[in-house]
């Protein structure tokens, strides 16, 4: 079991309801791209927010990482839309 | 590259151009052009009564630094200035604004230029739109053609 803290921005964080969350991790969660597929099991919400999982944008410690990103280690992840500023 | 000053903000109110240009180039003698750009809200033909801007708090500032860090090198800029709104911006406000200083025109151009493309796709912002009935318009939808101006840069 490992602990994350999870935080979701714009369209991600509206369709899963909550800006942030800490979730314990069942074992075999190695990488960025395993933990989008865990969370899309959870409940419907995170499926809806999750369904097209190759354009949602992950960030570990506040840095933009590709899906096979081990997580290990990682104090905060970030689930995100592409984004728009500028 | 060490030394070369790097301003970065984030913050919901608004700022000044001439303000920042000066702050940029105050007491320097070494500094031959200065390049200037911002972006501002448009109101898309009257649909649109204002944009909500979301950040990763932190993220973006530590974002928007990175990248004008890699422009600095790149191109030898002699100092640059990065500010991003958030929060609620109404038509013909400003969003964002970027300078850049450097001995000699093209390398503050290309810099402002640089720093923009990189900071459309890879800055932690998000645009929601309000439209002029007040109803929300939803989420702006990223654009390839942003990403195809990033990508551009990384052709030699």
């Amino acid at each position: 079991m490992a602990t994350v803290n999870l935080v979701y921005f714009a369209w991600v964080r509206e369709r899963i309801g909550r800006a942030e969350e800490t979730l314990e991790l069942p074992d075999g969660i190695v990488t960025a791209g395993d933990l989008l597929a865990h969370l899309k099991t959870l409940g419907e919400e995170y499926e809806t927010a999750l369904e097209h999982e190759n354009v949602i944008r992950v960030a570990i410690n506040q840095e933009h990482v590709e899906h096979d990103e081990p997580i290990a280690g990682a104090r905060e992840i970030a689930l995100f839309p592409p984004m728009t500023g500028g | 590259m060490g030394g070369v000053p790097v301003t970065v903000r984030v913050q919901r109110e608004d700022f000044d151009l001439a303000a920042e240009v000066q702050a940029l180039s105050a007491g320097r003698h070494d500094i031959g052009a200065v390049v200037t750009f911002s972006g501002l809200c448009r109101d898309e033909a009257g649909m649109l009564s204002a944009l909500e801007l979301e950040h990763y708090p932190g993220m973006a500032e530590a974002e928007i630094n990175r990248i004008c860090e890699e422009a600095v090198t790149r191109f030898g800029l002699q100092a640059v200035s990065a500010i991003h709104r958030y929060g609620k911006i109404l038509p013909g406000e400003n969003i964002v604004l970027v300078v850049t200083a450097s001995p000699h025109r093209q390398a503050a151009f290309d810099g402002a230029n640089f720093i923009m493309d990189f900071l459309k796709t890879s800055a932690p912002f998000w645009k929601k739109e309000h439209a002029a009935d007040g109803i929300e318009r939803g989420w702006v939808s990223a654009k390839d053609e942003d990403d195809s101006a990033r990508d551009r840069w990384s052709k030699d």
